[in-house]
């Protein structure tokens, strides 16, 4: 009763002022679609805020300064010594604040969800062609806040000053130094000197609290707007096509659901912030520029680069007589041009499929075996890369030689792709020409021939696959020239400018 | 109201009294002491009473649709769009009239863009240039070498097999100036031309950073005397000058010529045969 009262009250309140009636009431009535993948890129967002809520919090106790402070709190082995104040002060605040360490491990933990969550709702993204026409805006804001989201989460994995992390921030050094050119002015500008250097890590904190936590919201920003505007795309079924979305209300059901899975994620981040220990920088000892530990890795989410840096071969060269290190092509060039081939993805895609129809209608991933094919390349890669990067864990555990698990990785994150790629093409196909199947119910014999009898003889980009019986409305299919090609119609009524 | 309305309605409950009773329990736990996990767990189970009293509650006890909307198509009417751009581009608007003023504006912006990006260079520490400051080491000819605790090292310090890291005398524990001495058989080294008067005794003085990525080349392998990075796994010859045997490292590490002072400590006879660390755009 007060309830009602008083959602009554405030809302006439707003409607005076800002007359907004209308279109709250078509807010409260838009309508999400039910399928479990369109909460990945939810769990992101909730990881955010958790990330948010628990940084500000570190905030109040954490010292970014390199300054000389001699340790005095609950962890006695460290008693006594002189450390830094970045240093002391995370171990105070993991040891002496209370609710302290709950705080930075679920901090952590969050951070390593926020990343996850975004990589894997990438891949629905990707695999379901929803990055194409009219949503290739929010691919770009997407993989922005991907690549921000890795740098921020650098930078803050570096603010304790502990050794492991110092490790990794002397190869981020390295890294930058081997750029051409301008590669030792770009070191000095982000490290604010030669490595170690006492401004590093306030310039890293700057980056990590302010700079790229505001860059990501006002993505984030833009991404949810973009989305509100566009309304989500949806998986086909019987019902639902180019012009309608077929789910759950925002009010009351979805948005429910959603603060669901608000709590829920909060659940587990603090489940595992309270009983996983992560990164316990009291262990790995204060940074000593001529210390190390071994083994060393990055966290999981920079495995990939630094995967490349330990099995690429010692490649340098000169250019007018200046070095060019060896850092430079796997740690500069490749995640560059990995990353620039992700954000040129959708108008590759649009290019080999020929497919520049804006599109409400998600695609089943079989049915664009191709795509599936590049896809499965691409993580397939990148996780034989983060395997890569652990060689020396590998070795330990295997008694193999490092240096034998480093050549031989050499070929495996050449061949196993490949192999992959084709295995999951044809796995793709045979799914594609046996719409009623599945992954467990698909048998070898599907595999062998396409049932179809036109088989595009340039590869199967270009084809358009057999559309299911019960596929969106308004689409034909219609073989052209030695491709079948794609003919929209009725798909919009007044068909624009390509773009 | 029906049975199983009021069911869903008392786990709705149910879940989010579990919720009150954990974030009771966090608070609690808060008070009496400073135990992660005991903290953790109830925020754990707070959340997740919240979580499935939501759930519960958009399962059982709100409309299930499906709804269906309608989309509008995702681009204007042809009119609306020439409207615009008529708008846009009117004669007398700036973008298409007032070509000097346009041009004058265009100047003063790029001007004052470049104008702002000066204030930059501040962030540059001040200090040498970074080619200079990257290449240079306090290690030169008559400077003692010491420990970790900046105590001088004599010859006989350094067992058989054994390895220890040195400092420039004064700079203990520096960066770029970390030294690797290694004590080997003298018939054993071969090492590059020019350098036979480079060691003492068998001992050996190689910069302890990588000169890959950085990282303090700490592991020796006493079997083969080789010295292994830890972060990427290059694997370097103590006895042929430190020159890259595996892994990704290109270059050797630079070796500091080692003598014997007066008072018997060793002593560097001159600086690093390089600069040391990972490599940069420099002449070589």
């Amino acid at each position: 009763m007060i309830t009602r009262w008083l959602v009554r009250r405030s809302m006439g309140w707003l409607d005076a002022r800002l007359r907004i009636a209308p279109q709250l009431r078509l807010a409260l009535a838009k309508v999400f679609p039910d399928h479990w993948t369109f909460m990945l890129g939810e769990i992101a967002l909730y990881s955010f805020v958790a990330l948010v809520a628990t940084g500000v919090f570190l905030t109040f106790f954490y010292d970014a300064s390199m300054a000389d402070r001699v340790y005095s709190g609950g962890y006695a082995p460290l008693r006594g010594t002189t450390v830094s104040a970045a240093y002391a002060s995370t171990v105070e605040l993991s040891w002496d604040v209370r609710a302290g360490l709950l705080m930075r491990q679920a901090h952590h933990w969050s951070a390593l969800f926020f990343i996850g969550a975004i990589i894997v709702h990438m891949c629905r993204i990707f695999f379901t062609g929803a990055f194409r026409k009219p949503r290739e805006i929010n691919w770009l804001t997407g993989l922005t806040m991907f690549v921000l989201g890795m740098a921020t989460s650098f930078a803050g994995y570096s603010l304790p000053d502990d050794l492991l992390s110092g490790s990794g921030l002397r190869v981020a050094s390295a890294i930058a130094l081997s750029i051409p050119v301008v590669g030792p002015w770009v070191q000095f500008l982000f490290f604010g000197g030669e490595f170690p250097a006492d401004l590093t890590i306030p310039r890293l904190y700057i980056l990590h609290v302010l700079i790229i936590p505001v860059l990501i919201a006002a993505l984030l920003g833009v991404h949810l707007a973009v989305i509100i505007r566009q309304k989500h795309a949806q998986f086909p079924a019987p019902g639902r096509n180019d012009h309608n979305v077929v789910g759950s209300k925002l009010w009351p059901t979805y948005g429910i659901r959603s603060l669901a899975l608000l709590c829920a994620v909060l659940a587990v981040i603090f489940g595992f912030g309270g009983f996983v220990q992560i990164n316990p920088v009291w262990v790995w000892g204060p940074y000593e520029p001529a210390a190390v530990t071994a083994p060393a890795q990055p966290d999981w989410y920079l495995g990939w680069v630094d995967g490349m840096l330990r099995i690429f071969p010692a490649v340098e060269f000169r250019v007018f007589g200046y070095l060019v290190p060896s850092p430079f092509l796997p740690g500069v060039l490749f995640p560059a041009i990995f990353i620039l081939l992700m954000y040129v993805w959708p108008w590759v895609d649009r290019r080999l499929t020929g497919d520049r129809d804006r599109h409400q209608v998600l695609d089943r991933p079989r049915n664009r075996p191709a795509r599936v094919a590049a896809g499965a390349w691409a993580v397939s890669f990148l996780a034989l890369l983060l395997g890569a990067s652990s060689n020396d864990v590998v070795a330990r555990f295997t008694q193999i030689p490092v240096l034998g698990i480093m050549r031989a990785m050499r070929a495996v994150v050449i061949v196993v792709p490949l192999v992959v790629a084709a295995v999951a093409y044809t796995l793709a196909r045979a799914l594609r020409d046996n719409p009623d199947r599945t992954l467990l119910t698909l048998r070898p014999r599907h595999l062998v021939r396409a049932r179809r009898a036109i088989v595009p003889p340039r590869g199967d980009e270009g084809g358009r696959p057999p559309e299911p019986p019960h596929d969106r409305s308004g689409r034909l299919v219609v073989p052209v020239g030695d491709a079948p090609k794609p003919v929209a119609s009725g798909d919009a009524p007044d068909e624009g400018g390509r773009s | 109201m029906t049975g199983p309305r009021r069911r869903a309605e008392r786990h709705v409950a149910v879940a989010f009294g579990v919720a009150a009773l954990a974030a009771a329990f966090f608070a609690a736990m808060y008070v009496l002491g400073d135990d992660t996990q005991l903290l953790g767990l109830g925020l754990l189970v707070a959340f997740a009473g919240l979580a499935v009293g939501f759930a519960l509650w958009a399962r059982t006890l709100l409309p299930q649709g499906p709804f269906v909307e309608e989309r509008e198509p995702m681009i204007s009417p042809l009119p609306e769009r020439r409207a615009l751009a008529s708008e846009f581009a009117r004669d007398e608007a700036p973008l298409t009239r007032t070509a000097l003023p346009r041009r004058m504006l265009t100047l003063a912006l790029g001007v004052l863009g470049l104008a702002a990006l000066f204030p930059v260079r501040s962030l540059l520490a001040r200090g040498p240039n970074p080619w200079r400051a990257l290449a240079a080491t306090p290690w030169r000819a008559g400077v003692r070498v010491v420990n970790d605790r900046g105590r001088p090292v004599r010859p006989g310090d350094v067992a058989e097999g054994g390895v220890v890291t040195v400092f420039p005398e004064g700079r203990a524990g520096i960066g770029d100036a970390a030294v690797l001495l290694i004590r080997v058989d003298p018939a054993d080294l071969e090492l590059p031309p020019g350098r036979g008067n480079w060691t003492v005794d068998g001992l050996v003085a190689y910069s302890k950073l990588c000169t890959h990525a950085g990282c303090p080349v700490g592991l020796y392998v006493k079997q083969t005397r080789q010295l292994l990075c830890p972060c990427h796994q290059s694997l370097f010859d103590v006895l042929g000058g430190a020159r890259p045997v595996a892994g990704p490292a290109a270059r050797p590490l630079p070796q500091l010529p080692l003598g014997v002072g007066a008072d018997g400590t060793l002593v560097a006879r001159g600086g690093l045969s390089g600069p040391p660390g990972p490599g940069y755009w420099r002449k070589t």
